[in-house]
Formats: structure tokens, sequence, C-alpha cells
């Protein structure tokens, strides 16, 4: 396995094609392959045109006056650069508010699946116990459950402990341990930690939770940062719990707050006016850009993702 | 803690396991397992919320068996939608990783472009394209027009309104590229030059080694593909809420209007364990046609 990785490394330095006789056969395969990269390159340039102007539309249409949002043939950048709209949309409904509400149940999910998915991850990958491969298969098996399933009676439950309207439903869950793919994330990286750090840390009196906190965390950086980005992404995107368990525009998060401002009405002004097209297309520019931004500089810990879990078999 | 000093070392461990396992069992029991019985108790019962549950029997899957054309027409929505999006999903994201897999220049700067559709909000995904999908001054009709093609209504036909969604779909389809690459980079060198040695060429090559190699990362794809498909909720709420008429009434939109739009609690805890089931005949189904058709390495014994 090891010297195939080493030949990967190294293969960008193609292996030299076996002798093929005369310099003209050479040439005409030299054609080829020219003209096969030059495809190559083309069908990689159109695809990333048409994945990205999507993208690139929105933020156009987001700085457009309202009479340019349609026109045709597109332009990139209206004669005139509008920034307003985004004023202009988030005057027209708690922008703020919502986008505090959005960042305080972040946080609350960030903390509470950072520290129990860890504890649960650290106990399977370093802790010797009866019962231990079949509370593992237990963890990995709730991956089956989809969420829809249990929605209604955990809607039930929180409505009788009073939490309906609060944010405590959609973070209280994440303190009881974190979610299984998380957990088996962690417990994969935390697997590749050598145990002499746990064992030259217990020679120097440190118990089974002190080894979790001051050993094995403080080297795992790289899994938790993949953890925490993937768990900001779907607290940011996430809209069905939102919008089962919010019901007061005080604690609407960002994208409630967006969606029924965009449905309803301009609150306040007593008449149905329907936000425009670049107003929208703000709102939509602003939801997107911190996922991106965020994606631009991480993007070698979604990598990493992907191969520390190794899914493989 | 002198009794834990008179432990021995073995039952110590032990101890430890379960006190750190503690949170997790206890949210096992309170969020996961207590729900899934609860609600396959209440899938038998009327619930309205306001009054306590009344035991009805077999009457709500009675009712979806016989009454409820809406539930069929869900159901409908959803799997023709699945039978597309997730086929696009497996093989364009697969075309695009082999691409990128081609040792093309600035890798990192192509994966980048072809991802970044996938970290896009849904909210955000459903308003750009009902946007750019207006019937008579979007973008992507206006240019149909100017080549002479007669754009559809989109999410305005009944008839046109899945495949709005499915464009969108695939527009994300790079979500699934940083697996493909990292299993495409796995396949051993050694096989493809075993393989050119017989004087295999790249097709046959593809077919016998790469393929093979990747399959059980083709067949993740599709898995959780079908799993998500069937789970489609926020860009239709924000999009077409169903509509027109019935014609994207996605399963979970429909679920999500019972139980908190028209109070029939107990019929959508039917509904839940209705999908459940037909997620998890599908997850076995796909798992037994896999042992023939997939090829884990190291796994022949």
């Amino acid at each position: 396995m090891s010297d195939s990785g080493s030949a990967q490394a190294g293969g960008a330095l193609a292996q030299p094609p076996p002798e093929m006789g005369g310099a003209w056969i050479r040439r005409q395969e030299l054609g080829q392959r020219l003209l096969g990269r030059a495809f190559l390159y083309l069908a990689l340039a159109v695809l990333t045109i048409v994945l990205v102007a999507p993208l690139v539309w929105m933020v156009s249409a987001s700085f457009k006056p309202e009479g340019f949002v349609f026109e045709y043939p597109p332009r990139l950048i209206a004669e005139q650069i509008q920034w307003w709209n985004y004023v202009d949309a988030w005057n027209q409904f708690p922008f703020w508010r919502s986008l505090r509400n959005t960042m305080t149940i972040v946080i609350g999910v960030e903390a509470g699946r950072l520290l129990s998915a860890s504890l649960t991850a650290y106990v399977f990958a370093r802790l010797r116990f009866p019962g231990r491969n079949a509370l593992f298969l237990l963890v990995l098996s709730t991956m089956m459950i989809p969420y829809h399933v249990v929605l209604i009676p955990q809607y039930l439950l929180f409505r009788n402990l009073g939490w309906l309207d609060s944010f405590r439903p959609l973070i209280v869950p994440h303190f009881f341990g974190g979610g299984a793919f998380f957990i088996f994330l962690l417990r994969q990286f935390f697997m590749t930690i050598p145990r002499d750090y746990d064992d030259a840390a217990r020679i120097d009196g440190a118990g089974t939770f002190a080894i979790l906190w001051r050993i094995i965390l403080p080297m795992s950086k790289p899994a938790l940062a993949t953890v925490a980005i993937f768990t900001f992404m779907a607290e940011w995107n996430d809209f069905l719990a939102p919008l089962i368990y919010l019901n007061s525009q005080e604690k609407y998060t960002l994208a409630i707050a967006i969606r029924q401002w965009q449905q309803v009405a301009v609150w306040g002004a007593g008449a149905y006016v329907p936000p425009t097209w670049n107003a929208i297309m703000a709102m939509a520019t602003v939801l997107t850009i911190p996922p991106v931004v965020l994606f631009f500089f991480t993007q070698r810990y979604f990598i990493q993702g992907v191969v520390i879990s190794g899914i493989k078999g | 803690m002198f009794w834990k000093r008179d432990l021995t070392l073995q039952a110590r461990e032990t101890l430890d396991a379960y006190i750190g396992l503690l949170p997790f069992l206890l949210g096992f029991v309170i969020f996961t397992a207590g729900p899934l019985i609860y609600s396959f108790y209440l899938s038998f019962t009327r619930y309205d919320i306001l009054s306590a549950p009344r035991w009805s029997g077999f009457e709500n899957y009675a009712r979806m068996a016989s009454g409820d054309e809406t539930l069929w027409q869900s159901l409908r929505v959803t799997v023709i939608y699945t039978m597309v999006a997730v086929p696009v999903q497996v093989i364009v994201g697969y075309a695009m990783a082999l691409l990128l897999n081609l040792k093309v220049k600035g890798l990192s700067f192509w994966r980048t472009a072809f991802y970044m559709p996938a970290v896009v909000p849904a909210m955000a995904v459903a308003y750009v394209f009902s946007w750019m999908l207006q019937s008579d001054v979007g973008l992507l009709n206006q240019s149909l027009r100017a080549i002479g093609l007669p754009g559809p209504k989109w999410f305005g036909d009944p008839n046109w309104v899945l495949a709005a969604f499915i464009l969108m779909s695939a527009w994300a389809v790079g979500g699934t590229l940083l697996l493909y690459l990292s299993a495409l980079q796995g396949v051993p060198t050694e096989l493809y030059d075993a393989s050119k040695v017989d004087g295999a060429n790249a097709w046959r090559r593809f077919l016998n080694v790469t393929l093979p190699m990747t399959s059980p990362v083709i067949f993740f794809v599709f898995l959780t593909g079908m799993i998500g498909t069937f789970q489609v909720f926020t860009v239709a709420f924000v999009t077409t809420n169903g509509g027109p008429g019935e014609a994207s009434l996605f399963y979970l939109l429909y679920l999500y209007r019972t139980g908190w739009e028209y109070l029939q609690m107990g019929y959508a805890a039917a509904m839940a364990w209705l999908l459940f089931v037909i997620l998890l005949v599908i997850t076995l189904l796909s798992l037994r046609i896999s042992r023939t058709t997939v090829f884990y390495e190291g796994a022949q014994e």
C-alpha cells in the first residue's frame, strides 16, 4: 500500500511511453494527445461556466436596479450599481436579530456536538469494555434512522417540556452524543494517535478523561475543525426544524426570516408589497456568502473529512 | 475516592467507559429509540395535538392504502424525481471526477469550481432558480428563445415542474466529487500497469480496473443519494410549495402539511413510518444487490 502511495505522489511525472518505432508515429501520437488535452480543458471550462454562472448572476442581479433584473441580453454589471438593494432588504425585516438567532443556534450546536461527539468517540477509540462492539454498532445504526421519523414525537416531547418557540429543541439534543457520523469520524481520527501519549500521561497520573482533554483533543484539531465546519454548514442551512420549532418573529433564524419576508409582505407596511427580485437576490447572496467563503478557506478539511471517514468498505 | 481504587483495572476502565457513554445512551433513549417507538404507537391513533391521542387501530394505514389520492401523488412525485435525479448524481458526478483524475493542471481550481454549488444553501438555490427559470422573462427561457426554442413554463407547468427540480439537483452534482476523487486516487497503480502489460486499451482498463475498484463509492453515492431525494423539503417548500396543483408535492412536504397544518399527527406518524420502511427496504435491497455487483478489496474469503 505504502509504495503505491509514493508512486501516486510521483505520478505527475508520467512514465515515458514505450518506444513506438518511427518518428512519424510518435508525432502523430503527440498530435492526438494534444488534441485530447485541448478537448479535456474545453470540457472543464464549459462545465465550470455552467456551474458558476447561476451564482455570478445572483450576485450581479443583487446590485441591479429593479427594471434591469430581467433585461436581455443580460449584462453582468448594470449601468448603475445599486448596492442599497441590500440596505433596503434588511431594513424591511429584522435582519440583524435573525442573524444573531442563527449564530446563537450554530454556536450552541457546535459546543454540544464537539464536546459530546468527542467524548463518545474517545470511549470507543480507547477504552476496552464489555459490550463495546454491540454499542458501536448501535451508534452506526442510528445513521439509518431518518430524521423525520422521530420528528413528530420529538416535537411532542419538546411541547410537553414547554420548549416550543425557543432554541432549546434545536440545541440541547446535540449535547447527547452529537450524531453518529461525527462520532464515527472522530473515532477514526483518535485511533490514529499513538497510544504511547496516553501511557505517558497515565504514568504522570492523568485519569481517563484528563487524557482526552489534555492529550487527545489538542492533537485532534484538524478533525475537530472538520466537525465544526460540517456542523456550521448544516445548521446555517437548516430549515425544517427551525420552521417547526420557532413561532414568533423574534426567534426566527435568518433563513426562516428571509422566507417570511419574501412570502408574506413588508413588515409594518400593512399592505402586501412583495419584495423585488433584486432584493431577494441580495438576501440569497447574503445567505450564500458565509458557507461559500468558509468552503474556500477550509477545503482541506472537507477533503480530510472524506479521507478520515474512509468510505471504502 | 477509595472505592474506585479498590476496583480492578478492567472494572475501572469499564466504569469510565459507561460514564463517558452516558450522554450518548441517554440521547439514544430520549431522542431516538423512545420517539421511534412512540411514533409507531401514534401511527395507530387519531391525534390533533389539542386533545389526547385516541386509538384508531389500522385506520391510518387503511386510509393510506385506499382513500388518500394525495399520498399516492406525493409518492409518485418523489419516486419520479428520485429515479432521474439519483442516476444523474451518480453518473455525472463520476464523469466529472474521471475528467479531473486525468492528471489535469490546476486540479484544486477545477475541484473548487465543481464542488461550490453543493455548499450553497438550499434556500438560495431555490431563489436563484425560481428567478432564472421564470417562464417569460427568465434568463434561461430568454436564451432559449434567442436560439429559436420555445422554453417551457418550468415551475408553472405541472409537466415541467419536476424537470426544474431535477435541474436544481443536477447543478449541485459536484457534492459527490470529493468522494469519487479520493476513491479514484486510491486505485493502486500496479493494477493499471498489469493491465497495460496484458495489452488492455484505455476503455478496457476503465472497465476492468477503475470501475470495479471504485464500485463501493459509486454504491455509497447511489444509496445516500436515494435517501436524500426521498427527503427533499426546503427547495420544494420555498419554490412551489407543492404546486402547480399537486405536481411537485414531495413526500416530506405532504407530511409536514398533514402534521403541522392539518394537525393530523397520527396520520403523519403513519406516513413517517411508511417512508422509514420504504427507505429500509431500498437499503436492504441495494445491500443485497451490492453483494454481487460491488467489489470490496480484501473481502473475498
